[in-house]
C-alpha cells in the first residue's frame, strides 16, 4: 500500500537527479508541490526552483526534496487504505440534526 | 484483453467521463501515454527552439526597456519548456531521451519557429499573432485530461498574456510611429499572419488523431474550431493597430457570427515541417551545439556535487 514513487527517481545522463518544488506563496500558508526541477545539488535545486517556478513573486519561500525521498500511497482511489475514513459519518457536523431552537452552532 | 485490464480500462474511462484527472500513477492505455509524451514533448521543444527568433533582437532592442520585456520574454520560454519537460517526465520518459529526440529529428517543434525575424517589428508580430496563437491552443489544454499537463498549461497561460500584449505594445508604436515604422509593422504582419494560421494544425478533414485525442479528454477543441476563435479575436484587434491582414476574403460572416477567411496554403505547412523552412537547419544547428558547448557546465556542476556529496544537505 506504501510504495515508492515508480517513475520519480530518474536522473538526466549528467547524472543530475530530480528534485520535488515546494512553495509557500506567502506568509500565512503551506508550502505546495509547484513542479521539479533537475539539479546536481541542494543549493542548485533551491536556485533552478526560484528561476523556474517564481519569475513572478509566487513564493516566499522553497522547499527541494529529493524526488526519491519522496514516499507515496497507492494512486489508487478505490484502495482499502482509505477505507478506515468512509465509514465515520458521525466524524462530520452535519451527522447531527439539531433542535429547531438551536439557530447556530 | 484480461479481466483486471478491462476493469482498469473501464476505471480509466469513467474517470475522463466524469471530466475528472488522470494523474501520474493511474493505470492508464499505452496510446493515452504515447500521445501525451508526443504531444507534452512537442510543445517543450517549441518553447525551447522558440527562443530563437526572438532571441536574435536582444542585443539590439531598440531601448533599454525593450530589452529588459524581451530578455523576461524570452527567459519565460525557457521556463514553459522547462515546466512542459517535468510534466513529460511524470509519464515516464527522461529529459535527455526528449533532447535526444529532438537533436535526431525523431520529435518535431511548431513549424513556425522555423521562419526569420527580419526587423524589430517582427518581435512585436510574434507576440502579437504567435503569442496569441498559442494562448487561443493553450487556454483549452488548461482543462486537459492528463493532471501534470494541465497544471503546466494554467501556469504558463498566466505567463502568456503579458508576451501578447508586449507584442502588440510594440506594433501599436510602430503603427502610429513614422511611415517608415509603419510600413516596417505592416511587413511583419503580412510575412507572420499565414504562417500563424497554420499554426493550429491541418484543417479537420485532414487531421486523422484529432477525434481520439478528444475523445481522451486531451483536446477540446478542433484545429478549425480553434483557428476560427484566434482569427475572431484577432482581426478587430488588427483594425485598432491600423494594420491589415494579408487575406482580401476576410469578411466578417454575419449568418455564421464568424469571420470567413481565404484558403489557406497547406503545401507551405508540410514543406516547412517537413524541413524545407528558411531556418530549420539553422535552428536545430543552435540548439544543438547550445547544449553540446554547455557540458562542460553540467559536468563541472555534477562533479562540484559529487565532491560535496555528504556535506550537502542532501
Ligand atoms: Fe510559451
Ligand atoms: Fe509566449
Amino acid at each position: 500500500m506504501i510504495e515508492q514513487a515508480p517513475q520519480r527517481e530518474r536522473r538526466d545522463h549528467d547524472g543530475w537527479p530530480l528534485w520535488e518544488v515546494f512553495i509557500r506563496p506567502r506568509r500565512g500558508l503551506a508550502h505546495v508541490h509547484a513542479g521539479s526541477v533537475h539539479a546536481p545539488d541542494a543549493v542548485m535545486a533551491l536556485r533552478n526552483a526560484r528561476d523556474v517556478y517564481t519569475r513572478r513573486g509566487e513564493g516566499v519561500s522553497i522547499w527541494v526534496v529529493p524526488s526519491r525521498h519522496i514516499v507515496a500511497s497507492s494512486p489508487d482511489e478505490k484502495d482499502p487504505f482509505f477505507d478506515p475514513a468512509a465509514d465515520k459519518v458521525y466524524r462530520h457536523p452535519t451527522f447531527y440534526v439539531l433542535p429547531k431552537e438551536v439557530r447556530q452552532m | 484483453m484480461s479481466e483486471t485490464d478491462a476493469a482498469l480500462l473501464a476505471r480509466f474511462e469513467a474517470t475522463i467521463a466524469a471530466d475528472e484527472r488522470i494523474e501520474p500513477r493511474d493505470w492508464m492505455p499505452d496510446a493515452y501515454r504515447a500521445t501525451l509524451i508526443r504531444q507534452i514533448a512537442q510543445h517543450a521543444h517549441s518553447e525551447i527552439i522558440g527562443m530563437q527568433p526572438e532571441a536574435n533582437w536582444i542585443t539590439r532592442a531598440p531601448s533599454l526597456l525593450r530589452k529588459a520585456i524581451l530578455l523576461a520574454k524570452v527567459q519565460d520560454e525557457a521556463g514553459h519548456g522547462l515546466y512542459l519537460y517535468a510534466a513529460a517526465e511524470t509519464l515516464g520518459v527522461d529529459r535527455a531521451e526528449l533532447f535526444e529526440l529532438l537533436h535526431t529529428r525523431k520529435q518535431k517543434y511548431s513549424s513556425i519557429f522555423n521562419y526569420p525575424t527580419l526587423t524589430w517589428a517582427d518581435v512585436g508580430a510574434i507576440g502579437w499573432l504567435v503569442d496569441g496563437a498559442a494562448i487561443t491552443n493553450q487556454v483549452p489544454l488548461c482543462r486537459c485530461s492528463y493532471g501534470p499537463y494541465a497544471r503546466a498549461m494554467i501556469r504558463i497561460c498566466k505567463e502568456e498574456s503579458f508576451h501578447q500584449r508586449q507584442g502588440f505594445d510594440i506594433l501599436y508604436r510602430l503603427s502610429h510611429g513614422t511611415p517608415a515604422q509603419h510600413e516596417m509593422a505592416q511587413d511583419a504582419v503580412n510575412r507572420w499572419w499565414w504562417p500563424t494560421l497554420m499554426m493550429f494544425g491541418p484543417p479537420d478533414d485532414q487531421s486523422p488523431h484529432t477525434a481520439q485525442s478528444m475523445a481522451w479528454g486531451i483536446k477540446r477543441f478542433t484545429n478549425d474550431e480553434l483557428r476560427q476563435k484566434f482569427i475572431d479575436m484577432i482581426v478587430p484587434q488588427a483594425e485598432v493597430l491600423g494594420l491589415t491582414l494579408p487575406d482580401p476574403q476576410l469578411r466578417w460572416n454575419p449568418e455564421r457570427g464568424h469571420y470567413d477567411h481565404g484558403p489557406i496554403d497547406w503545401s507551405e505547412f508540410y514543406r516547412v515541417i517537413n524541413g524545407g523552412g528558411p531556418c530549420n537547419e539553422q535552428r536545430l544547428r543552435h540548439r544543438i551545439e547550445a547544449y553540446t558547448e554547455g557540458a562542460w557546465v553540467r559536468e563541472a556542476a555534477a562533479a562540484y556535487a559529487a565532491k560535496h556529496a555528504g556535506t550537502a544537505a542532501a
